[in-house]
């Protein structure tokens, strides 16, 4: 069974594309929720107001422990909060990507846009749509973080260990690339479809 | 290429804002009480509802300065309020780059026939509705958020549930309809049949669809929230009330919980008192804000 955090954000967008891959969901609203799951997805929204919410029940601290053994993938404020070091301190960084990010980086809504992206996985390229509302942009990579997609010459899309990271939503346009890579190839969780 | 302005993403950032609070917020101040406090987007606006109500007059867009003041000072999404039918009001604002426009029965109407045809925009709009035809009227002129208009100023949570669930009821009853009743049901709700066709078939608005007008408390969040709301605009019901910041937490800790009343007891113990509200026999017909818009 497959996460999504569910304190704010579009998680309804990720249940809709976890079923679409037959995969079992769970709305995780408390720590506790986290031993039902076998990965977690961490959701686009207010990066600022779901770390806030995060902080009240001590959400980092089970994330972290969970993260030891288990995926996450992390979409925009997802991204934003699963990184090392954050151009705002009002959100608390979980740490589990080795990169630094700032907020909005394109600027404001009539800057948000959608585009294809080039993703490269195990030596093929796949072109995915992708929605980019108000991203971040990644302004520093460590040496054990794997660059999967570039955009304009700037990674968008960072792997490390068995973690995922993607500065845009995949979940809005459709795209089933990431969820399944993550949650269904990459662990072989098993699936009759 | 990259595509800017499509209703994909302008609908892209409604989504991003369900399970948060969007605040009414005076100046840039309360604009960081609001976003310290866990708002999702702060809605810009010189008086707050309950304010207009008492000040009278005409009211008008915001100046631009207390926009870009407030746009200076938070990171969150930014909103701020046109007149119905008022487009340039809306010109003047897209170029100032807020993120969401709210076509707005709050302020004095500009037209009283027409609204913005807002597919014009790149700027996504929200608009209020009081029942489903209201809503996909408005979505057809291109609006990608819908909300209850309930009655702005009041502190009363009794026209934003009636909204809510006459929203809800209606598409309840599209849903159980055959094709051949769904153009007379487009005729009566005067709603766009391709829309209405939609409706049927999904079950559900095309756009998200937020609460607002009179929230106030907890659990008036709660409650607009377990009626289908997928998030809450609160106006008055914080800078009205005797202590706003604790206030405004409450609220946004009740929507991301909004299903644990354990939870929501804990949320709204030892708060301040709410603001004091009107009852809807106080408010003359003439003067409820939500006849305003067509």
């Amino acid at each position: 069974m497959v996460g999504v955090l569910a304190l704010q954000g579009d998680y309804s967008k990720h249940v809709q594309i976890l079923e679409m891959l037959n995969l079992e969901v769970l709305e995780v609203r408390y720590p506790n929720d986290l031993s039902l799951i076998d990965g977690l997805v961490i959701p686009g929204g207010e990066s600022t107001t779901i770390s806030d919410l995060m902080t009240r029940v001590s959400f980092h601290e089970a994330i972290k422990i969970f993260a030891k053994k288990k995926p996450i993938l992390g979409t925009c404020a997802g991204l934003i909060l699963m990184s090392k070091n954050i151009s705002d301190d009002r959100v608390i960084p979980l740490g589990l990507l080795d990169i630094s990010v700032d907020r909005n980086a394109y600027g404001r809504q009539v800057d948000s846009f959608t585009d294809q992206i080039k993703v490269s996985l195990n030596d093929n390229i796949h072109n995915v749509s992708a929605a980019f509302i108000r991203a971040p942009k990644i302004n520093k990579v460590g040496s054990n973080v794997k660059i999967l997609s570039y955009y304009n010459n700037e990674p968008v899309v960072v792997k490390q260990g068995h973690h995922l990271g993607l500065t845009f939503h995949p979940e809005l346009v459709k795209t089933t690339f990431f969820h399944n890579y993550i949650f269904r190839k990459q662990f072989e969780i098993n699936n009759a479809a | 290429m990259a595509k800017k302005g499509s209703f994909e993403i302008k609908v892209g950032l409604a989504e991003m804002l369900k399970g948060g609070v969007i605040m009414d917020v005076m100046n840039a101040e309360q604009a960081k009480i609001a976003e310290d406090a866990g708002a999702v987007a702060v809605m810009a606006l010189e008086r707050i509802p309950s304010e207009i109500r008492r000040y009278g007059g005409i009211s008008r867009a915001s100046d631009p300065q207390m926009i870009k003041d407030i746009q200076n000072s938070v990171s969150i999404p930014v909103m701020a309020k046109v007149r119905i039918g008022h487009f340039a009001e809306a010109q003047i604002l897209e170029a100032l780059e807020v993120d969401f426009i709210d076509e707005s029965e709050v302020l004095t109407p500009a037209d009283e026939h027409n609204h913005i045809w807002k597919n014009d925009f790149k700027v996504p709009f929200v608009c209020g509705c009081r029942n489903l035809g209201e809503a996909l009227r408005r979505i057809g002129e291109g609006a990608a958020m819908i909300r209850t208009k309930g009655e702005a100023g009041s502190g009363n949570i009794v026209e934003a549930v009636r909204h809510m669930r006459q929203v809800q009821s209606d598409i309840k009853r599209l849903t159980t309809m055959n094709q051949d009743e769904l153009m007379a049901a487009s005729k009566d709700m005067g709603a766009p049949f391709d829309l209405i066709q939609q409706v049927a078939k999904s079950g559900k608005l095309p756009v998200p669809n937020f609460a607002a007008g009179g929230i106030a408390t907890p659990a008036d969040a709660s409650l607009m929230m377990q009626l289908g709301a997928e998030t809450v605009f609160v106006g008055s019901g914080i800078f009205a009330s005797e202590d706003p910041p604790p206030r405004a937490k409450a609220i946004v800790d009740s929507v991301a919980y909004y299903k644990d009343a354990s939870k929501l007891v804990e949320i709204s113990t030892g708060l301040k008192s709410a603001m004091k509200g009107l009852d809807m026999s106080e408010i003359p017909e003439g003067e409820r804000l939500q006849e305003r818009g067509w």
